[in-house]
């Protein structure tokens, strides 16, 4: 199975993980997150490139009227993020993990994982906007709270990755 | 008295390096739990490793029992904690198009941004998708505006609209995760898969 024992405890995992939750519940008030940094980013982007665009088109005009800072990456979770890539890192690079390669089942090639990956992240980068938040700030960070649309969210996909689970099988299983 | 950012105990301004510190801790216990290896993620799905499951439920359960009772001994205002909107329609939907995406890609964006860390690169790739799919949500907007704010429902607890208090919730929900364990270890036994 795993490669010896070099990963944590699940479990243990799991309470570590609940602590981070819960002391940035405690400092912040607020819960842990992911895709909301890539939309924070986004808006930068479209800030710097298409200023004009920035200020008329819907999405980008709704935004601005919520939200009042300077800068769109002047953000808790952008920050947040930034943290999750160094410490990521360094976990990988006590472990011996650090290693630059496409990881994927035996049986199919790298250029297919790729694929799939790709068209992976498009689904989930849209259906993070649609459902207002991740896995992680949704789903996880939803649920610690109690909140009823965190749990929807987390039910919609867990429940839909496992009903689609036959059809993608061959990329993960022999 | 807790949250510290809204008590002013702690500025605007250091809040953000904190967030960066919060993420580092983040980042590490997803790296070290194997959240960056999507074999290990997708297991979840065939029954070969429920680490997933496991991670998952614990942190979202230990989050859980630790804000209710930092609630009890006073410690924190609850009111003043962000609970996620909800609104049905777009909630189901985007759960829906967002587990598409975890089965085909084998990462969610977080786990996306703690494997390409360690350089996997399928997950570099992922993280391209999710500027792609965020900036088409961005663009198409007017398209689908009505759908995104469907079924407003305000900010409901699910222990409220399911008229129990917030304890017996998270009670059912220790239960609940106590059984998919259980059966995330039969899982395990039943459906190994080689070294991976």
């Amino acid at each position: 199975m795993n490669k010896g024992n070099k990963y944590l405890n699940p479990y243990i995992g799991g309470i570590l993980l609940g602590l981070v939750l819960l002391v940035a519940n405690f400092i912040s008030g607020r819960g842990l997150g992911a895709s909301g940094a890539v939309k924070s980013t986004i808006l930068a982007g479209v800030k710097t490139v298409a200023p004009g665009h920035y200020d008329n088109a819907a999405y980008y005009k709704e935004y601005q009227e919520d939200h009042k800072e300077k800068s769109p990456l002047n953000n808790w979770l952008v920050f947040e993020m930034m943290g999750v890539l160094v410490g990521g890192f360094l976990s990988g690079a006590v472990a011996g993990r650090l290693k630059l390669k496409v990881e994927h089942s035996p049986r199919i090639t790298s250029r297919r994982r790729m694929i799939f990956a790709l068209l992976g992240g498009i689904l989930f980068g849209f259906g993070s906007q649609m459902g207002r938040g991740c896995t992680s700030g949704s789903a996880l960070s939803g649920m610690a709270v109690l909140s009823l649309g965190g749990f929807i969210t987390m039910a919609g996909i867990f429940g839909t990755a496992f009903a689609f689970a036959y059809f993608f099988r061959k990329n993960w299983i022999q | 008295m807790a949250p510290l950012v809204s008590y002013d105990i702690i500025s605007q301004n250091t809040n953000l390096p904190l967030a960066f510190a919060i993420g580092i801790g983040f980042g590490w216990v997803l790296e070290s739990s194997g959240f960056s290896s999507s074999r290990k993620l997708a297991g979840v799905f065939y029954g070969y490793d429920t680490v997933v499951l496991k991670v998952f439920f614990t942190g979202a359960i230990t989050a859980m029992i630790g804000l209710l009772f930092f609630s009890l001994f006073g410690w924190i205002d609850l009111n003043l904690v962000y609970v996620n909107p909800t609104f049905l329609t777009s909630a189901i939907l985007g759960g829906v198009i967002m587990g598409l995406g975890f089965i085909m890609g084998g990462f969610c964006p977080g786990t996306s941004f703690c494997a390409a860390s360690i350089g996997k690169i399928d997950a570099m790739v992922f993280i391209g998708g999710l500027f792609i799919g965020v900036f088409i949500f961005t663009e198409g907007y007017p398209l689908w505006e009505g759908i995104y704010k469907a079924n407003f429902q305000g900010y409901p607890k699910i222990s409220t609209s399911l008229n129990l208090s917030d304890g017996i919730l998270a009670l059912l929900v220790i239960l609940a995760a106590v059984g998919m364990f259980w059966a995330g270890e039969w899982a395990e036994k039943k459906f190994p898969q080689a070294e991976y």
